[in-house]
């Protein structure tokens, strides 16, 4: 390498001067990109609080000129979905019911898997979790009808268990792979330490491995609420008319055909209907990130 | 032979009782719900399962079937948009927040954010600014340019487009944010030696660290790619599959066939084919990926 003394500023990625042309171009693409994103959350919002006569004559990226929040009552108490008039509210409350058993439920059942799968493999256990991995690239299309009728036989079709299992089958391969890789990234010595003191599967597991996994359990939940709350083919599959999610009775509202259509209200409503993950979102930050990564993580 | 070994299915008994509902789940459900998908797609079963075997009858029928053939065409051209544009705008977005910006983490929230949102809720949304009464084609026609044309969701011949845009919106978050994560494990040194010889920012990227990133690459592609297969809320929050059957898409024609019109048999051979389909992406990945000459590669 030269030693020459430097010409000028160093080139390439170096802290620049903040008005550069480079850095100009850089943050002009960026805050346009920004905008992009952020333009269809601005027009639900603001389509939210203004009354009807004022969206059907003005322009949906105006501002109100008289706010209203009557659309969001309406939308929570009121809206109809073509079956009844009780609001959004339903679908909130039954989604509540269904994504706190089944995340609850299913990461139990996959951080109990992914530790058995790190620190006690037996003869096939690699080749099982081999093929979870790869089943979860089936689209869910191939498996649905098998189901109803295994859910059926069972007595859970159309039922708020027979979604809760559907859950935590489908959220086991992520799941499993999360806590798997995790598990495995612990310094091996704990594990031995507590085998020669004769700790024994559950043990080790309940008062070793779970106080050092809490930063994993976040993410597990994260992922779980946010995938869980957003579902809505095996909602409206199987978990029957009077335990629709809130996906399903947001699209029931929205795109019912019977009656005036009240934009404001259907924006409420879907804004409500995404408010839950986004708030997960905002408040969770690096977690998400870390959660949505782990799906591009080999293990 | 003295043994003090426990009998041996009874040796790590509690990881087996543990696995138990791994391993039901791959056999009862990816194994077992799987084949008996492909078995029945070849019989005539109509409003129930019958194992009546009537060869490829329901393929034929199948292929035969406008609604089907358009609902792939769909899917193809949403297939390939949304991955060359998400690729590429993932891409270019994550190494413009690799230039050591100031508020990187505001930038990242904001194009994140779609992706913790449902396919309904960002079909909706996308649903109501493309609204040609009082989305976008008005604005522009309040502004006097009155033969403004941007009517995606009632012309059936661009609806599709609709989707690929709503889609995009929701999707390329995450590309960057796995580009990113990417871009973040090339080392310092390989910046520094390309600077040293004077080699631009661009041709570094294009020529060194896309081709470094090679396995970031082709997970992402085949995480979106299986994920595109399985496109179906974006599709019933937006559009229905209208204007007519302008915008079907595989997933949701087999959700109709199964449980509207009660056609089993052609829903299962449609869901056949798209099992095929996935298989026909993932297949070459894994052989690639699991060669035992080739590194460990994933982003972290």
């Amino acid at each position: 390498m030269s030693t020459r003394p430097s010409i000028g500023e160093p080139r390439g990625r170096k802290p620049k001067r903040f008005l550069s042309p480079a850095s100009i171009m850089i943050y002009g693409i960026l805050i346009v990109a920004a905008i992009y994103y952020l333009v269809p959350l601005y027009v639900m919002i603001m389509t939210s609080i203004k009354g009807m006569p004022e969206i059907r004559l003005g322009n949906i990226f105006s501002p109100p000129v008289e706010v209203t929040f009557q659309p969001w009552v309406t939308a929570w108490n009121s809206a109809c979905t073509g079956l009844s008039c009780e609001g959004i509210k339903v679908g909130f409350f039954n989604s509540m019911k269904i994504l706190i058993p089944s995340v609850i439920i299913s990461i139990i059942v996959a951080s109990v898997n992914g530790y058995a799968l790190s620190n006690w493999r037996f003869k096939g256990s690699e080749f099982f979790f081999t093929a979870l991995i790869f089943g979860a690239f089936i689209p869910y299309q191939v498996m649905l009808y098998p189901l109803v009728i295994i859910t059926r036989e069972l007595g859970i079709f159309g039922t708020l268990t027979g979604v809760i299992v559907i859950h935590t089958i489908f959220g086991m391969p992520i799941l499993t792979l999360l806590f798997r890789n995790y598990f495995v990234s612990l310094p091996p010595e704990l594990f031995k330490a507590a085998r020669v003191d004769g700790a024994g599967f559950w043990r080790i597991f309940l008062q070793i491995m779970l106080p050092m996994s809490v930063p994993i359990f976040v993410v597990a939940v994260i992922l779980q609420v946010t995938g869980i709350w957003n579902d809505f083919l095996f909602g409206v599959i199987f978990a029957g008319t009077k335990n629709f999610p809130m996906t399903v009775q947001l699209n029931n509202i929205v795109n019912s055909t019977q009656g005036v259509k009240e934009y404001n209200v259907n924006m409420a409503a879907t804004i409500l209907t995404g408010a839950v993950p986004l708030l997960v979102y905002f408040f969770s930050g690096k977690y998400f990130v870390r959660g949505i990564a782990a799906g591009a993580v080999k293990g | 032979m003295p043994n003090k070994r426990p009998f041996a299915p009874l040796r790590n008994f509690n990881a087996k009782v543990a696995a138990v509902p791994m391993i039901a789940t791959v056999l009862v459900v990816f194994v077992g719900c799987t084949l008996w998908t492909v078995v029945y797609s070849f019989t005539s079963s109509r409003s129930l399962p019958v194992l009546d075997f009537v060869g490829f009858d329901q393929y034929e029928r199948l292929f035969r079937t406008t609604r089907w053939n358009v609902a792939l065409k769909n899917l193809a051209i949403y297939g390939v948009l949304s991955l060359v544009f998400s690729l590429v705008i993932g891409f270019i977005l994550a190494a413009l927040m690799d230039q050591k910006i100031r508020f990187e983490n505001t930038f990242r929230t904001i194009f994140l954010y779609p992706h913790a949102l449902s396919f309904i809720v960002t079909g909706l949304a996308w649903q109501w600014i493309l609204a040609p009464t009082f989305g976008i084609q008005k604005v522009v026609r309040d502004l006097g340019f009155e033969t403004f044309e941007f009517s995606l969701l009632t012309n059936s011949r661009y609806t599709i487009y609709a989707i690929v845009i709503a889609g995009l919106w929701q999707g390329t978050g995450l590309v960057m944010a796995l580009m990113l994560a990417g871009l973040r494990t090339v080392d310092d040194e390989i910046w520094k030696a390309a600077r040293v010889d004077g080699i631009p920012a661009w041709k570094t990227y294009v020529f060194i660290i896309i081709p470094m990133m090679r396995p970031v690459f082709v997970t992402t592609l085949v995480i979106i790619a299986a994920a595109i297969v399985k496109i179906y809320d974006l599709v019933v929050a937006m559009t229905n599959g209208g204007p007519g059957i302008a915008s079907e898409v595989p997933a949701k024609y087999v959700y109709d066939l199964m449980f509207s019109r009660g056609n089993l048999g052609q829903g299962l051979a449609a869901s056949t084919i798209m099992l095929t389909t996935v298989l026909i992406i993932l297949v070459p990945w894994a052989l690639m990926e699991f060669r035992p000459t080739n590194r460990k590669g994933g982003a972290k």
